[in-house]
């Protein structure tokens, strides 16, 4: 168990196989469409679930309100590793089989739901009241309120964590290689167990999620700055 | 009447096996949470120094671990040192240095958010009072710090709690691999796995909810 050094830092004789990474760039950039498209369908699902779900709390419909707790509790309180194994190994034995990539997208929705619902409700919830009086006064129904006054100001308030939760949820797709999904990690695990070079695998794999985050990462940081309009009828604080 | 397969969780020792995977995780959880804590505090410290260099390698090094999944981390830990260095660590000190490599960081940005959230007319207020430098600490700054920190770090803890599942890919028998084995012992129980899963994932949410809700009521209490 005892790390024991090999003489030198790197085993001896060890160098970097560029042929072999040459080889399987297509691979690889498989596993990267898979994880990005898998990523961002999660995404969206789970703004649109989340974002219900912080209108049902934050107008606090009766019934519903006290399930979409319950559910945003259970989707935050556990990891998404078991939710999908109950997903793609459990439910089916009861009658609800589903396919890998439904599990994929259900497993992705059910945690990232609840993250997103957190977001939108803290920015929901920092919109000051006067704001929606004021709508109706101006004479705007409360769909329009709701729809041009509150909401822009709520998505500017929690748009850093909306866009940390988005980051999150892509990166929480390496999971989907045990609902059989051939994403990067699964991609990288197949050529590694296949007998493939263990390093120069590992190296393509950090690229490759380097190449997906960095642009949403970037994007992120730049829409964020862009967002930041929203400061009225908020109580200033020193 | 038939057997619906819910049964399994009471044959033999089967429930106490399955406690006895999760323990596993947690475990490996607990070690990291009381590492990251103190090393992150630390750390925390580091983010705030003056010398540029020391908050550009902090700032770097948070950047990193937060970028890359947590899976591909353990991975490169669990396969790539053997590979790399001849370093032969298995899953569970694996999952220790890299979980706690990443919750250092993230306890570190805490502490350095915790710190410059209090605004500096606190300190100057009790510097005008008449207070020592340590009594500015002791009494004022402090207590604000832990009031802010506190709420934040239990709730990484429960991310890290949440993090540790996925040693289950790096071959270490926890609570799903546990699972496995009893399902597979008992392949005749055809809904089974429903039961065995559906206990683990409500074994996660009755540790993980009553963490999460006393960070919560702490927020609110000392907001």
């Amino acid at each position: 168990m005892a790390p024991a050094l090999t003489g030198a830092f790197f085993v001896r004789g060890w160098t970097m196989d560029w042929s072999y990474i040459a080889a399987h760039v297509p691979d690889f950039l498989g596993g990267a469409w898979v994880t990005l498209s898998y990523g961002l369908i999660g995404v969206a699902c789970s703004a649109v679930l989340g974002l219900l779900c912080s209108l049902v709390r934050v107008f606090r419909v009766p019934v519903l309100r006290a399930l979409v707790r319950a559910y945003v509790e259970l989707s935050r309180n556990t990891p998404l590793l078991v939710q999908l194994f109950f997903l793609y190994a459990g439910l089916p034995r009861v009658g609800v089989k589903l396919s890998a990539g439904a599990c994929a997208v259900v497993g992705l929705t059910f945690l990232g739901g609840g993250y997103m619902a957190e977001a939108f409700r803290s920015g929901l919830e920092a919109v000051d009241r006067s704001q929606r009086e004021a709508g109706e006064c101006i004479g705007l129904t409360p769909l329009q309120t709701v729809r041009y006054v509150v909401l822009p100001q709520a998505f500017a308030t929690a748009a850093p964590a909306l866009f940390a939760n988005m980051i999150f949820l892509i990166k929480e797709t390496s999971m989907l290689s045990v609902v059989a999904i051939m994403d990067l990690m699964n991609v990288a695990d197949t050529l590694r167990t296949g007998g493939g070079r263990t390093i120069e695998v590992l190296s393509m794999l950090v690229v490759a999620y380097v190449v997906i985050l960095l642009p949403v990462s970037l994007l992120a940081t730049f829409a964020e700055r862009r967002m930041r309009f929203a400061g009225f009828g908020r109580q200033h604080t020193v | 009447m038939q057997d619906s397969g819910v049964s399994i969780l009471f044959k033999g020792i089967n429930f106490q096996r399955l406690l006895g995977g999760l323990w596993v995780t947690l475990r490996i959880a607990l070690i990291t949470i009381g590492l990251s804590l103190a090393l992150g505090l630390v750390f925390g410290l580091i983010m705030l120094s003056r010398r540029k260099v020391l908050r550009g390698i902090s700032r770097a090094w948070l950047e990193i671990v937060r970028f890359m999944p947590q899976l591909v981390l353990l991975y490169m830990v669990y396969f790539g040192f053997a590979r790399l260095f001849g370093w032969d660590l298995d899953g569970e000190t694996s999952a220790v240095l890299v979980f706690t490599f990443w919750g250092t960081a993230e306890m570190g940005d805490l502490v350095r958010g915790a710190v410059s959230s209090i605004p500096p007319h606190q300190r100057e207020s009790a510097e005008a009072i008449g207070l020592t430098p340590m009594q500015v600490c002791r009494h004022v700054l402090i207590p604000q710090t832990v009031r802010r920190l506190l709420p934040q770090a239990i709730n990484l803890s429960t991310r890290i709690i949440k993090t540790t599942a996925l040693v289950k890919m790096i071959n270490v028998t926890e609570v799903l691999k546990v699972g496995q084995q009893i399902i597979s012992q008992f392949y005749r129980l055809r809904e089974a796995p429903f039961w065995v899963y559906l206990t683990i994932f409500i074994l996660y949410f009755i540790i993980c909810w009553p963490i999460s809700a006393l960070a919560g009521w702490l927020e609110k209490r000392w907001a």
